[in-house]
C-alpha cells in the first residue's frame, strides 16, 4: 500500500497534462463550431456581419437560448424534457390570447404550467419513472390544451412584449445584451453557488446527495419547475417576435433545445452541463440556420442540418477523447 | 383479492386487455349497442399497426435502460413514400415496393446503431438526432407527391375476413412468432440477459454489441414494413403517418407489462394494450369530444397508467 500510493501519484501526475489540455479543447469547441459559423456566414454574406444584421439572425435564437437553458436544469439531474416544444407553443397561445386580455388569467395560467411541470419532476422521481415517457405523455397533453385554446393561429402579442422585444440597444445588438445575461445568470445559479452545486449533485451522484441530508426529491421538482419557468419565458421571447401564436408554434423547439445543451458541451447524464456553453449551443443552431439560407439550401434540409450538426460534434467530442486516450 | 393479485403479477397483461374491454363497454353503453361490431373490427386493424411497431420498439426497450427509438415515426414516414413511389400503383410491384420499405427501415436502424455504437451517445440522442435527418430525406424525397397504392394492396390493407382484418390475423401470427423468438431462441433470451444486467450478459459469453445490432435493426426493418402496410391502409402515403407511433409505440409496450428498466417484456401485453389505446381513442371520437380534448384525455390516461403501474423503473 505504502509503496502503491506515491507509484499512483505519480502516474496521475503524468497524466495530468493531456488531460487538462483534453478538457480545454472540449471547453473551447462550442465557442470553435460558433465561430466556424460566424466566418462562413461573413465569407457567403459579408453584409450580415453587422449591428442589423446579427439583431435579424439572432432575434430567434433568444427564445432557442431560453429554451435550450429549460431543457439543461433537467438534462442535469438526469432526466429528459420531451414535451418542451409543445408546452412553449401551449405558453404561447396563452401569452396571445389570455394575458393580452386578461392578464390575471393569463398569469395564472402560465403560473399553473410551471407548477405541472414541478409536479411532473416531483411524480417521476416518487414512482421512478422514465421521463421520457411521461413528458411524451405530457406532450400530448400541451398540444391538445394548445389546439383547445387556439384552434385556429390567432391572437396577438401584448404591446409591452413586442416592446421589450424590439428595444434597440448601443453598440451590441439586444438579443446578445439577452442572451448573454441568461447565460450569466444561468452560469452563477448553477455554477457558483452551493446549492446549485447540490442540484447538479442530484444528478451526478444523488445517493451521496441523499446521504449528505439534501432532499432530491426537492432537487428534481425544482429543476423541472426552472424547466417550465424558462419555457414560459421562450414562449414570451417568441410570442414578443412573432406577434401573433398558433397551436403548433413550437414544434421543433424540443430537439433545438436538446441539441442545444449537447452542443454546448453537456453530458446526458451525471450533472455536468455548461449553461454558458448551452446559450452557445443555442447560437449556433440559429446562425447555422441563416448560414443555411444564405446558402440558398432548401428550407428542406434545415431539420436535417441542425441533426448533422449535432452527430458532427459529438463525433468531434469523441475524437477528442480517443486522441486523450491514445496520449496516455 | 390475494388470487387477483397473484394472477396480475404472474400475467403483467392481463390488466391492460381488462382496460381495453371496459374502454370498448363504456363506447358500446353510450351508442346503445350500435356498431359494437364494426368498433371492434376498426379497433382490431389499427391495433395490428400498433402491435408490429409496439413489438419492435419493445424489444428495443427490453435492451434496458436509456435504450429506446425515436427515430420510428421519421422512419415510417419515409418508408411509406418508398414503398408507394416504387409501387408506383402497379399490384405487380407490390412484393418489391414492401420489400424496398423494409430495406429502407433496415438503413435507419443500421444508421441509429452506428451512431450509438461509434459516437458512444445515448440511444434516445442518436435516434433523435438519426430521425431529424430521416425527415429532411422524407420531405426533400417525397416532396409534395401524393402516389396511391395499388388496387390489390389497398384492398389487402382493408380486407375481412368475418369481420376479422387481414391484417390483424397477420399481426396475430406476427404476435405468436415474436412470443417464441423472445422466449424460445438465443436471440431473445440474451436480449432479456442484456437488459437485466449487460456486464452479467457479456460475462455469460452473450455478443452484447451483436444483440444490440440486430435488435436496433430488426426495429427499423419492423418500422419500415408498418410504413408500407400503413400507406396501404390510408391509400397513400405521408410524412406524418408515422407522428402518432412515437408515443403510442412506447405506451403500448409499457403499459402492456415491459419493464423500462429492461430485462422483462412480453407479447401479450403489447396486444392489450393497443386495443385499450385504440379503442380509447374510439370511445372519446363516439363521445364526440373535440381534437384538443382527446389529445389531452390521450396524454393524461396514458401518464395515469404509468404512474400507476410503475415503480420499480429506473433511470431515464
Amino acid at each position: 500500500m505504502s509503496d502503491a500510493a506515491p507509484a499512483r501519484a505519480e502516474s496521475r501526475r503524468t497524466r495530468a497534462a493531456p488531460r487538462v489540455s483534453g478538457r480545454a479543447l472540449r471547453a473551447v469547441l462550442p465557442a470553435l463550431s460558433l465561430a466556424l459559423i460566424v466566418l462562413a456566414i461573413d465569407w457567403v454574406n459579408p453584409r450580415a456581419i453587422s449591428y442589423f444584421g446579427f439583431n435579424l439572425m439572432l432575434n430567434l435564437a433568444v427564445p432557442v437560448a431560453f429554451a435550450t437553458i429549460a431543457q439543461m436544469f433537467v438534462i442535469t439531474v438526469n432526466d429528459l424534457d420531451l414535451s418542451l416544444g409543445p408546452f412553449i407553443g401551449f405558453c404561447g397561445c396563452v401569452v396571445a390570447t389570455w394575458l393580452r386580455d386578461a392578464p390575471l388569467l393569463g398569469a395564472a395560467a402560465l403560473a399553473g404550467g410551471v407548477a405541472a411541470y414541478a409536479l411532473v419532476g416531483a411524480i417521476i422521481h416518487l414512482r421512478q419513472l422514465p421521463s421520457i415517457v411521461v413528458t411524451l405523455g405530457m406532450l400530448f397533453v400541451w398540444q391538445g390544451l394548445a389546439i383547445l385554446l387556439l384552434p385556429t393561429p390567432g391572437g396577438k402579442a401584448p404591446e409591452w412584449l413586442h416592446a421589450i422585444v424590439a428595444v434597440k440597444t448601443p453598440f451590441v445588438p439586444w438579443p446578445i445584451v439577452v442572451v448573454a445575461l441568461l447565460a450569466a445568470l444561468a452560469h452563477f445559479g448553477l455554477m457558483r453557488t452551493s446549492y446549485g452545486a447540490i442540484l447538479r449533485g442530484a444528478g451526478g451522484n444523488p445517493i451521496a446527495v441523499a446521504r449528505a441530508g439534501w432532499s432530491v426529491l426537492w432537487a428534481k421538482t425544482l429543476m423541472f419547475a426552472l424547466c417550465g419557468l424558462f419555457g414560459v419565458f421562450a414562449s414570451l421571447a417568441l410570442i414578443g417576435l412573432t406577434t401573433s401564436a398558433d397551436a403548433t408554434l413550437g414544434r421543433g423547439y424540443t430537439l433545438q433545445s436538446i441539441a442545444g445543451v449537447i452542443l454546448g458541451g453537456g453530458e446526458f447524464v451525471g450533472g455536468r452541463v455548461s449553461p454558458i456553453g448551452a446559450v452557445i449551443g443555442a447560437l449556433t443552431l440559429t446562425m447555422a440556420g441563416s448560414l443555411l439560407n444564405f446558402m440558398r439550401i432548401s428550407p428542406d434540409w434545415q431539420v436535417g442540418a441542425q441533426g448533422a450538426i449535432l452527430i458532427a460534434v459529438l463525433a468531434a467530442r469523441v475524437l477528442i477523447n480517443r486522441l486523450e486516450e491514445r496520449r496516455r | 383479492m390475494r388470487v387477483l393479485r397473484r394472477w396480475f403479477a404472474a400475467y403483467p397483461w392481463i390488466g391492460s386487455f381488462v382496460g381495453a374491454l371496459l374502454v370498448w363497454l363504456a363506447a358500446i353503453l353510450f351508442t346503445g349497442g350500435h356498431g359494437a361490431g364494426g368498433m371492434i373490427t376498426a379497433a382490431l386493424a389499427l391495433a395490428a399497426f400498433t402491435v408490429v411497431v409496439g413489438v419492435a420498439q419493445m424489444f428495443v426497450i427490453a435492451l434496458g435502460p436509456g435504450n429506446v427509438d425515436l427515430s420510428l415515426p421519421a422512419n415510417i414516414g419515409l418508408a411509406s413514400a418508398v414503398a408507394m413511389k416504387v409501387m408506383d400503383g402497379s399490384d405487380s410491384r407490390v412484393a418489391l415496393g414492401v420489400a424496398a420499405a423494409v430495406a429502407s427501415g433496415t438503413l435507419v436502424g443500421l444508421g441509429s446503431y452506428l451512431l450509438i455504437r461509434l459516437l458512444r451517445i445515448p440511444p434516445i440522442i442518436a435516434t433523435l438526432s438519426a430521425s431529424f435527418i430521416i425527415q429532411s430525406v422524407g420531405i426533400s424525397y417525397g416532396r409534395g407527391l401524393q402516389v396511391k397504392p395499388p388496387e390489390g394492396f389497398a384492398d389487402f390493407c382493408i380486407a375481412e375476413i368475418g369481420g376479422a382484418p387481414v391484417v390483424a390475423l397477420c399481426a396475430l401470427v406476427f404476435a405468436a412468432i415474436a412470443h417464441g423468438l423472445l422466449t424460445k431462441t438465443i436471440y431473445g433470451r440474451s436480449v432479456l440477459a442484456i437488459g437485466q444486467n449487460p456486464r452479467a450478459a457479456w460475462l455469460a459469453g452473450i455478443d452484447v454489441e451483436r444483440i444490440r445490432l440486430l435488435t436496433y435493426v430488426q426495429c427499423g426493418a419492423l418500422g419500415g414494413l408498418c410504413g408500407a402496410l400503413l400507406a396501404g391502409y390510408f391509400r397513400g402515403s405521408s410524412l406524418e403517418i408515422g407522428d402518432e407511433y412515437l408515443l403510442t409505440s412506447i405506451a403500448v409496450v409499457v403499459i402492456g407489462g415491459t419493464s423500462v428498466a429492461g430485462g422483462k417484456a412480453n407479447i401479450p401485453g403489447v396486444w392489450g394494450a393497443s386495443l385499450f389505446l385504440v379503442l380509447l381513442l374510439t370511445m372519446l371520437n363516439t363521445f364526440g369530444v373535440s381534437a384538443g380534448l382527446r389529445l389531452v384525455l390521450t396524454g393524461a390516461v396514458i401518464i395515469g397508467v404509468i404512474v400507476a403501474a410503475g415503480g420499480e423503473a429506473r433511470g431515464r
